[in-house]
């Protein structure tokens, strides 16, 4: 039994379903991020965990109890949102001790906790400012500070960095996990950064068109997406339409050339299938036995800084993939012939 | 050359604005003859008349801030929190007053309530409520903006998030930081409640208004004193807007924008 559990959680606005048969299980300590793209359901479910909005069906438990119609402000949720929302009103010290007044703490108890929170996210200086006087970065880590402060059995974030510029927002990322693990509170973390996503979390909830896709360790999803969604949605992929040769074995073959995919695919000879490559897992190396080798003719490279991308072409079929960048690294010619080599678990089959 | 015309019709529209206010100054000291003396305000002030009616019109406005506060304030909270897509609707309603001129409002309302059961033509109440619709559009305006300046939804979110009721939702996060609208929005309704005529003559009410127009037809000096002191207390109560506004708890636009 989780620690948090969304059993079978639907929503409906009139006729319009934001989110479809959600079930979770989320472990004390955890911290699991829902990726997916714009509209496909994360704000509305962790928004019915916070109690912003009631399921239509389906219930949620934390800790043992059913809290599915319990009011927010009885929940004891911790709460960060894209747009900071401290009160302008407030000092960022009142702002952080907010949820202790209102819960009638003893003003000493209030002053101690508040100190304890300025100096974990490193603004012991700014107790007195107020929120308009603190920059965007500096914000959010006082509504973090202001969620955690009222010891909450739940943290929810969503979006949390997407107002932030980059480098802020790895900063605060890592800013977050730390103090998420420091303090081992379970946390629930929305984005459409799939990056954060698999940088931040224990799992990851990949959602789209109000369902889940797929739930597993960072490394599951990018490495074994198990839908095609995932797959193209997590990561960048180079997709090649390829004719099914023989089934079982996995045989394909793209512009006369064979390699293989996985084996005991649900298609019959002849059938064309989209087959998806990593970029980054193809190499000019046979590095390993028994890897698929293609012949390619490159067209342009294209320089991303750590990466090299590489737009090759077989015959009329395109793909592309990418070389680690170092300062020896010797770049193909445009024109140049090449064999490019990949290992046979390699492939993503896609669909047809 | 161009500077020089912005310059002239700045000046032409200060001279226009200005000089009327200066003959009215002008006249209204010159109650004693041969000497500017302020024996008109001086008469104005200490006319029990004036001083009845000056509070009675002081009253109303009291009662009418009051009630078009609790009418209007949770009422564009909660279209702003729960039914925006009612703000269309709310600002046509809001508007009707404008539309609608106060002659029309006040046989209205005698018609519907100057027999029983509905007799409420010998109360003040029926006086507040008409100075409620007449201040809607202007209070409606102000809490509106006020609110549009701050994310009313993710600020009550938060605030219940961390245990906090409607209460102390409403007194401890939404209405401070609404305090300068509320303020215009209290400043704008006595401005309008203390001079108005038509709907205080028709009820037949000693207010200030009906008092200003009898003075103004029988006395020389003393509307003009009369003229200039409402002035005074007009362009007093926006100035104290403007200070109180740029206090704490104002509307700042480096707060509005969140990201900076
Ligand atoms: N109160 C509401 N009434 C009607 N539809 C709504 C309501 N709230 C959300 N929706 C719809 O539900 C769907 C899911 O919305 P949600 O906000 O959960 O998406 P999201 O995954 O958080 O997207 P984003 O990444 O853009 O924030 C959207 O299509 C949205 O239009
Ligand atoms: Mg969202």
């Amino acid at each position: 039994m989780g620690f948090l559990e969304l059993n079978h959680i639907t929503k409906r606005f009139a006729n319009f379903t934001a989110v479809e048969n959600f079930n979770l299980e989320v472990e004390k300590g955890e911290f699991v991020s829902f990726l997916g793209p714009s509209g496909c359901g994360k704000t509305t479910t962790l928004r019915m965990i916070a109690g912003f909005e009631t399921p239509t069906s389906g219930k949620i438990i934390i800790n043992g109890e059913d809290v599915t119609y319990r009011a927010p402000n009885q929940r004891k949720i911790g709460m960060v949102f894209q747009s900071y929302a401290l009160f302008p009103n407030m000092t960022v010290a009142d702002n952080i001790g907010f949820g202790l007044k209102v819960a009638r703490k003893p003003t000493a108890e209030i002053k101690e906790r508040v100190k304890e929170m300025l100096l974990l996210i490193h603004m012991e200086e700014f107790a007195d400012r107020y929120p308009y006087q603190i920059s965007g970065g500096q914000q959010q880590r006082v509504a973090l500070a202001r969620a955690i402060a009222i010891r909450p059995t739940l943290l929810l974030l969503d979006e949390p960095l997407s107002a932030l510029d980059a480098k802020i927002r790895v900063e605060l990322r890592n800013e977050i996990r730390a103090i998420q693990q420091k303090l081992g509170i379970t946390t629930i973390y929305v984005t459409h950064d799939q990056e954060e996503a698999l940088s931040l979390s224990d799992r990851v909830v990949v959602m789209n068109k109000a369902r889940m896709e797929q739930v597993g360790a960072p490394f599951e999803i990018y490495n074994f997406p198990q839908t095609p969604f995932v797959a193209s949605f997590v990561g960048t992929l180079s997709i090649l339409n390829a004719e099914v040769v023989n089934p079982a074995q996995g045989l394909l073959k793209v512009d006369g050339q064979e390699f293989y995919g996985p084996g005991g695919l649900e298609a019959r000879p002849g059938d064309i299938l989209r087959i998806a490559l990593r970029p980054e897992i193809v190499s000019l190396k046979e590095t390993a036995a028994d890897m698929n080798r293609m012949n390619v003719q490159v067209q342009t490279i294209t320089f991303l800084g750590s990466v090299v991308r590489v737009q090759v072409k077989l015959e009329t079929s395109r793909m592309f993939f990418d070389l680690f960048n170092n300062p020896s690294l010797q770049l193909p010619r445009e024109g140049e012939n090449l064999t490019i080599y990949f290992p046979k678990s390699a492939c993503l089959v896609l669909g047809k | 050359m161009k500077r020089f015309w912005s310059w002239l019709w700045i000046a032409l529209g200060a001279v226009y604005f200005f000089l009327p206010l200066y003959a009215t100054l002008r006249f209204s000291l010159m109650m004693k003859k041969g000497e500017l003396s302020l024996l008109a305000y001086e008469k104005v002030l200490t006319d029990p008349a004036f001083v009845k009616a000056f509070v009675f019109s002081a009253e109303m406005a009291v009662f009418t801030i009051l009630v078009s506060l609790l009418l209007v304030v949770p009422t564009a909270y909660w279209v702003h929190l729960r039914l925006p897509q009612l703000k269309p609707v709310m600002e046509f309603i809001t508007m009707l007053p404008f539309v609608i001129p106060a002659i029309v409002l006040v046989f209205g309302l005698i018609r519907a309530y100057s027999k029983p059961p509905l007799l409420l033509t010998p109360s003040p109440a029926l006086l507040v409520m008409a100075y409620c619709v007449l201040a809607m559009p202007y209070m409606y305006r102000s809490v509106d903006v006020g609110l549009r300046a701050i994310d009313v939804r993710t600020l009550t979110e938060a605030a219940q998030s961390l245990g906090a009721g409607w209460p102390t939702i409403l007194f401890k996060v939404i209405f401070p930081n609404l305090r300068s609208a509320l303020l215009g929005g209290t400043f704008l309704t006595f401005a309008i409640v203390i001079g108005e005529l038509t709907i205080a003559a028709s009820l037949a009410w000693p207010a200030l208004g009906p008092y200003m127009a009898v003075l103004g037809q029988n006395r020389a000096y003393e509307p003009a004193a009369l003229a200039i002191m409402s002035f005074v207390l007009t362009w007093g109560s926006i100035l104290l807007i403007e200070l109180v506004g740029r206090g704490r708890g104002g509307l700042r636009s480096d707060q509005l924008a969140g990201t900076h």
